[in-house]
């Protein structure tokens, strides 16, 4: 997921951020501008598309129905995918996916599941049998940098925008019927990425600071302010007093983001 | 995560394994196993068992993934088919992925990259058995062969589980404590440099257990930091004894 930058360029955001400024003039904790719209495919049960600021995706959710997993067999099934599109970046090559895809779906469908955002049980048609399976596919349309929190607050838009077709049972056989009911969703998690550049902590960082990032910590975080999935990721480290710091500075910007978006 | 589900933990504040909260499971260390890799070790925690095999630095194939200012570090885990319950399919899962991809950015904070350019590392995780926390054994196996085949290193990579089961945080989460427990915490950490290269959750966790979370891990880490460098040790020490008995034949 990386684009070259020249090392002048390397250095000045370095520069830049050790004074606690940014090259886009941010703060070092402000989000760029976010602007979600839901429900813009009509062929999918839900979607969502967020752009936070030039960072562009698109969240598609499909909804059928299958087997259930044997340790589970009352519960629905929850199956994320995440597409990084050669259209949306020269760093991305078409091709099955890569470990950074494959990390960023892994970390989206923690986020989801461990929240227990969706309310599984409400999925089940017949116990051991057949459930609805809910597709999540996370569409990157361009990356300019924090494709996990862009990612994750897509993937929630989308659930929340779901809708679960009606149905009924006629000899052991599914039948659709007319009519939509909103998917069941228990919490509404928000994933909030803290990136280390130097020693300052920084959020929400664009594509040319994540160049220069050290390491980054994404939390997941629901209504309680619990913390309900965590991932470090990147080549350098956090000491345990930067890693306290930085679940609070996620906490209090997943408040902000909570309210802004009236989740 | 089920009220009707039997406890794991009992009044006395005693495990299934009858371990206490802040108890590790057995550890066993062993460097130096394997006659071809540069540097091999072989861990034993719980009833993990795990092995681990280093190349290089080498060339790099292909080639063309070779870095011009730096060497690249390469890691594969995976688990065997008759590692777990069910057969898995060797084929690398997409759990398996992940886990290559996290480990390998826990272990990259201890090399100096840059002293190597032009050439690779690729350490192979084996699990041979599974019980909960093979991430963590295999970075703390993973460090043990790097060091094994001689490449400096700023820090041994120690890593441990803390977690929450029923209502308790507890040290170093078994199979069962993983799979029915409320959250699972795994930690890397470098005790020298106190710098923490992994850091996972999945579970739900109030801000202050997370935080007695991640401490109890770290405490947890420098117990097994202990064993890690006795293993280490051991190893020249029987080289030492061999050398000796031969110069004395």
């Amino acid at each position: 997921m990386s684009t070259l930058i020249t090392k002048v360029r390397q250095k000045q955001l370095v520069l830049l951020i050790e004074k606690g400024k940014r090259v886009d003039g941010r703060g070092l904790t402000d989000f760029r501008d976010l602007k979600v719209e839901e429900g813009l495919i009509e062929r999918a049960e839900g979607s969502a598309r967020l752009l936070l600021g030039k960072t562009d995706v698109l969240v598609g959710v499909k909804i059928e129905t299958g087997e259930p997993f044997p340790d589970t067999p009352n519960e629905g099934v929850l199956t994320v995918n995440a597409e990084l599109v050669p259209l949306a970046s020269a760093s991305f090559e078409p091709g099955p996916p890569d470990e950074s895809s494959i990390e960023l779906a892994r970390i989206v469908d923690r986020g989801i599941r461990e929240s227990k955002a969706i309310d599984n049980e409400k999925l089940c048609i017949e116990a051991g049998k057949k459930v609805f399976v809910v597709f999540v596919d996370v569409y990157v349309l361009n990356h300019d940098g924090n494709l996990i929190d862009a990612s994750a607050l897509a993937a929630v838009s989308a659930l929340i925008n779901t809708k679960m077709p009606n149905y009924e049972i006629k000899d052991g056989e599914v039948i659709i019927k007319q009519g939509y009911t909103p998917l069941p969703l228990k919490s509404r998690p928000i994933t909030i990425t803290v990136g280390k550049v130097g020693e300052k902590l920084l959020l929400d960082l664009g594509l040319e600071e994540e160049q220069v990032m050290d390491a980054r910590i994404s939390f997941a975080i629901n209504e309680e302010g619990s913390i309900c999935a965590v991932q470090k990721g990147g080549s350098g480290y956090f000491t345990p007093q930067q890693i306290i710091d930085a679940s609070r500075l996620a906490q209090e910007k997943a408040a902000e983001l909570r309210k802004k978006l009236k989740w | 995560m089920n009220d009707k589900q039997e406890k794991l933990i009992d009044k006395k504040g005693i495990r299934l394994d009858g371990r206490k909260a802040d108890e590790l499971r057995p550890l066993k260390l062993e460097v130096g196993v394997l006659p071809n890799a540069d540097g091999s070790a072989y861990i034993e925690h719980g009833k993990n068992k795990i092995l681990v095999g280093v190349f290089g630095p080498r060339e790099m194939h292909p080639k063309h993934l070779s870095r011009p200012d730096r060497m690249v570090l390469r890691c594969r885990y995976h688990m065997a088919p008759f590692s777990v319950q069910e057969r898995k399919s060797p084929a690398p899962s997409r759990r398996e992925v992940e886990l290559s991809k996290v480990i390998r950015e826990a272990l990259e904070p201890a090399l100096f990259l840059e002293m190597y350019p032009r050439t690779g590392i690729d350490i192979f995780v084996e699990i041979l058995q599974a019980d909960g926390g093979t991430r963590c054994a295999s970075i703390t196996a993973a460090a043990l062969a790097l060091a094994d085949s001689g490449i400096p290193m700023r820090d041994l990579v120690v890593a441990c589980a803390a977690g929450k089961v029923d209502d308790t945080v507890v040290l170093d989460l078994y199979d069962a404590e993983d799979k029915l427990g409320v959250a699972d915490v795994p930690v890397a950490y470098m005790p020298n440099l106190n710098a923490v290269t992994l850091l996972q959750m999945d579970g739900i966790l109030t801000p202050v257990e997370f935080e007695k979370a991640v401490n109890m891990a770290i405490d947890g880490c420098k117990k097994i930091y202990a064993v890690q460098k006795e293993a280490l040790k051991t190893k020249y020490m029987h080289i030492k004894e061999d050398t000796q008995e031969e110069s004395e034949e």
